[in-house]
C-alpha cells in the first residue's frame, strides 16, 4: 500500500472536522446563526468572535459553519440522486444494450443538450420547497455523466469471464446484476462521489448567491457573501472567512477525491 | 454523406426534445397556470384572456404544437409586465454576452497555453508540480468568489477598475473593455485549470511520439518543436472543450453577469425568475439551449477541419 500524501492527509482531517462541526452544530458552544445584535454590527474578528460578526451582528463563524449544513446537505443529497439513478440506468444500457441502451442515451444527450447551470436554474425557478428542488435539480444535471460511467463499465465487465460463466451458469438477469456486476461498478462509482460533492458545495453556493437556494433566515454561504458585499470595505471579513472556509473545503474534497480515483486506477491498472 | 444526414437528423431531434421540455417547463407549472403567470396583475379579464392566448382548454399537444409554431416564426412571447417581445429583449442583450465569451476565451486560453506547453515539456519539475497544486487550487474556487476578491482589491481598495457600470460598446471602446476587466479574468481563471491540466496531459503524449525525436535529432530548437510540431496535434481536445465552454458560458455567465451588473443574457435569466416571469424564462432557456446545441455543432466542423486524421478520410 503506497503513503498517503501529507497534503492528502491534512485535507483528510479538514474534511472530518468541518464535517464533525457540521454535524454537532446544534450541541457545540456557537452563537446562534440568526440572533442579531445591533452593538455587535461589522464587527471584527476576536477571541470571542472568531470570524468577526456581519452587518445585522450576527455571528459570522457560526453561521459559515451552519451554512455548510446546507452545502452538505445538497451536495450529498444531489451526488446520491445521481449516482442512484445514473448508475441504474446506466448498468441497464449496459447491460441489456438493444432500444433500451438506446432510449436512455437519447435521454442522456437531451440533457447534455442544456447548458447545466441553466437546466439548474430553470428547474429551480419552480415553485416548492428549496432544498429538495436544489438536490433534485442538481442530481438530474449529475444523472447523464454518471450514466455514461456506469455503461462503459458495464460494458467492460460485461465481456469478462465471470459474467460470461456466470450466465452459462444459468444466473438470472437481477442476480448476475446484483451478485457480480455492481460489487465491480460500486469502487468505481464511488470515485465519482466525493468529486460530485465538491461540485455540489460548488454549485450550492452559486446558487445562493443568486438567492436560489434555501431562503434566509436559514444561512447559506452564497447568500452570506452576497448580502455582506455591499460591505465589503468596511467588513471584509464578513465575506472572506466564509469565502475561505468554502475555498479550503473544495479544495480538500478535490484532493482527496484525486487521490481516490488515482488508487483506484492504479489498481485497475495493475489487476 | 449519409453520415452527415444523420448527424443533421440528430441535431434536429435534440432541438425539438428541447423545445418540448422547454415547453413542459411552463406546462407543467403547479396550479393554474394563468394566474401564476399574471401574478400581481391577474384580474379575470387578463387571466382569461391569456388563458385564450395560451389556448388553455386545449390538450396538451396541440398547445404544444401552436407553441412551437410560434417559436419558429421567431415569436417566444412576451414579458408581462413590460409587454416586450422576449426575443428582442434576448437580442439585445446578446452581444454582451458574446463579447464576454469571447474576451474570457482569449484570456483564459492566453494564460492557460504557455503554461500548458511549459509544464509539459518541463514535466515533473517545481515549475509543473507548482502549475498543477495552482490548478487544483482554482477548480476549487467557484467564480463569484474570485469576483468578489478582485473587487475588494482593484475596485474597492486600489479604485483602478470599475465593479460595476457597464458602458455599450459604441459608446467608447476603452471605457466598455474597462469594464469587462474584472468579470473577464473572474470567469477566465476558472476555466485555465481546465484548458491547462488538458493540454498538458495530451502534449506529454504527443511529446513521446517518433516525430518528435525526428525533429529534435535534426536539432530544431526547443521553441520551435513545441509550437509548431506539437502544438496542433495536441489540442485536437482543447478545441472541443472551448467550443463547450463557450456554449456553456452562453446562460453559464449568470452569476458574473449578476455579480458585475452586466447587461447580458444571464443577468437577463436570473432577473425574469426574480420577476416571476415564467413565459420570459422559458424563452431564455430555449434560446441559450439552441445556441449550445449550434455551438457544439461548429465546435465538432472545427474539430474535422483541424484533424489531419478527418482531413484525410473526408477527402474523397
Amino acid at each position: 500500500m503506497r503513503r498517503y500524501p501529507l497534503p492528502v492527509v491534512v485535507s483528510l482531517a479538514w474534511l472530518v472536522l468541518v464535517a464533525l462541526a457540521t454535524l454537532l452544530a446544534a450541541w457545540l458552544p456557537m452563537q446562534d446563526p440568526t440572533k442579531q445584535s445591533l452593538l455587535n454590527m461589522l464587527a471584527p474578528p476576536s477571541l470571542e468572535r472568531w470570524f468577526g460578526a456581519d452587518s445585522l451582528g450576527r455571528d459570522v463563524f457560526s453561521r459559515t459553519i451552519h451554512g455548510f449544513r446546507i452545502s452538505f446537505a445538497v451536495s450529498f443529497g444531489a451526488a446520491a440522486v445521481g449516482l442512484v439513478f445514473g448508475g441504474a440506468l446506466g448498468i441497464c444500457a449496459g447491460y441489456f444494450r438493444g432500444w433500451s441502451e438506446r432510449m436512455i442515451l437519447i435521454g442522456v444527450n437531451i440533457v447534455l443538450a442544456f447548458p447545466p447551470l441553466v437546466l439548474i436554474i430553470a428547474m429551480v425557478a419552480y415553485p416548492g420547497e428549496a432544498l429538495l428542488k436544489v438536490v433534485l435539480a442538481l442530481g438530474i444535471v449529475y444523472i447523464p455523466t454518471v450514466t455514461r460511467v456506469a455503461r462503459a463499465n458495464t460494458l467492460l465487465f460485461s465481456e469478462k469471464e465471470f459474467v460470461t460463466a456466470a450466465r452459462a451458469a444459468g444466473m438470472s438477469d437481477a442476480r448476475l446484476i446484483v451478485r457480480e456486476l455492481l460489487p465491480n461498478l460500486v469502487p468505481v462509482l464511488l470515485t465519482y462521489f466525493l468529486l460530485l460533492v465538491a461540485v455540489g458545495v460548488l454549485a450550492e453556493a452559486g446558487l445562493s448567491y443568486l438567492g436560489l437556494s434555501v431562503p434566509p433566515p436559514v444561512p447559506t454561504l452564497g447568500q452570506m457573501m452576497a448580502s455582506e458585499q455591499a460591505n465589503a470595505l468596511e467588513a471584509p471579513h464578513a465575506i472572506f472567512f466564509p469565502a475561505g472556509m468554502l475555498f479550503l473545503t473544495i479544495f480538500a474534497l478535490n484532493l482527496v477525491g484525486e487521490e481516490v480515483q488515482r488508487r483506484i486506477d492504479d489498481r485497475a491498472g495493475t489487476a | 454523406m449519409r453520415r452527415w444526414l444523420w448527424s443533421v437528423a440528430g441535431v434536429v431531434g435534440t432541438l425539438l426534445a428541447v423545445s418540448v421540455i422547454s415547453f413542459l417547463l411552463v406546462a407543467l407549472l403547479p396550479g393554474d397556470v394563468a394566474v401564476l403567470i399574471l401574478a400581481d396583475s391577474a384580474t379575470p379579464e387578463r387571466v382569461a384572456a391569456l388563458r385564450e392566448q395560451m389556448g388553455l382548454d386545449q390538450p396538451l399537444h396541440i398547445r404544444y404544437l401552436q407553441w412551437l409554431g410560434n417559436v419558429l416564426s421567431g415569436d417566444l412571447g412576451r414579458a408581462i409586465h413590460s409587454g416586450e417581445a422576449t426575443l428582442d429583449v434576448i437580442l439585445s442583450r446578446l452581444p454582451v454576452t458574446l463579447e464576454l465569451i469571447l474576451l474570457t476565451q482569449i484570456v483564459a486560453l492566453g494564460v492557460a497555453m504557455p503554461f500548458g506547453i511549459w509544464s509539459a515539456y518541463r514535466r515533473g519539475s517545481s515549475i509543473d508540480t507548482a502549475t498543477l497544486v495552482g490548478c487544483l487550487a482554482l477548480l476549487s474556487t467557484p467564480a463569484f468568489v474570485v469576483g468578489l476578491f478582485l473587487i475588494y482589491i482593484f475596485a474597492l481598495n486600489l479604485q483602478w477598475l470599475p465593479a460595476t457600470g457597464f458602458v455599450p460598446l459604441h459608446e467608447g471602446v476603452g471605457a466598455n473593455l474597462q469594464g469587462f476587466v474584472l468579470p473577464v479574468v473572474s470567469l477566465a481563471l476558472i476555466e485555465v485549470p481546465v484548458y491547462l491540466r488538458l493540454l498538458r496531459s495530451e502534449m506529454i503524449g504527443t511529446l513521446q511520439q517518433n516525430f518528435i525525436a525526428l525533429a529534435r535529432g535534426m536539432g530544431l530548437p526547443t521553441w520551435r518543436i513545441l509550437l509548431e510540431n506539437a502544438l496542433r496535434p495536441s489540442s485536437l481536445n482543447l478545441i472541443t472543450v472551448v467550443g463547450i465552454n463557450m456554449g456553456r458560458l452562453m446562460g453559464g455567465a449568470i452569476i458574473i453577469e449578476q455579480m458585475f451588473a452586466l447587461p447580458g443574457v444571464g443577468q437577463l435569466l436570473v432577473q425574469s425568475i426574480y420577476q416571476q416571469e415564467y413565459l420570459m424564462t422559458q424563452g431564455i432557456v430555449l434560446f441559450v439551449a439552441t445556441m449550445f446545441i449550434i455551438i457544439n455543432l461548429l465546435t465538432d466542423l472545427v474539430y474535422a477541419l483541424v484533424d489531419p486524421r478527418l482531413q484525410r478520410d473526408g477527402g474523397h
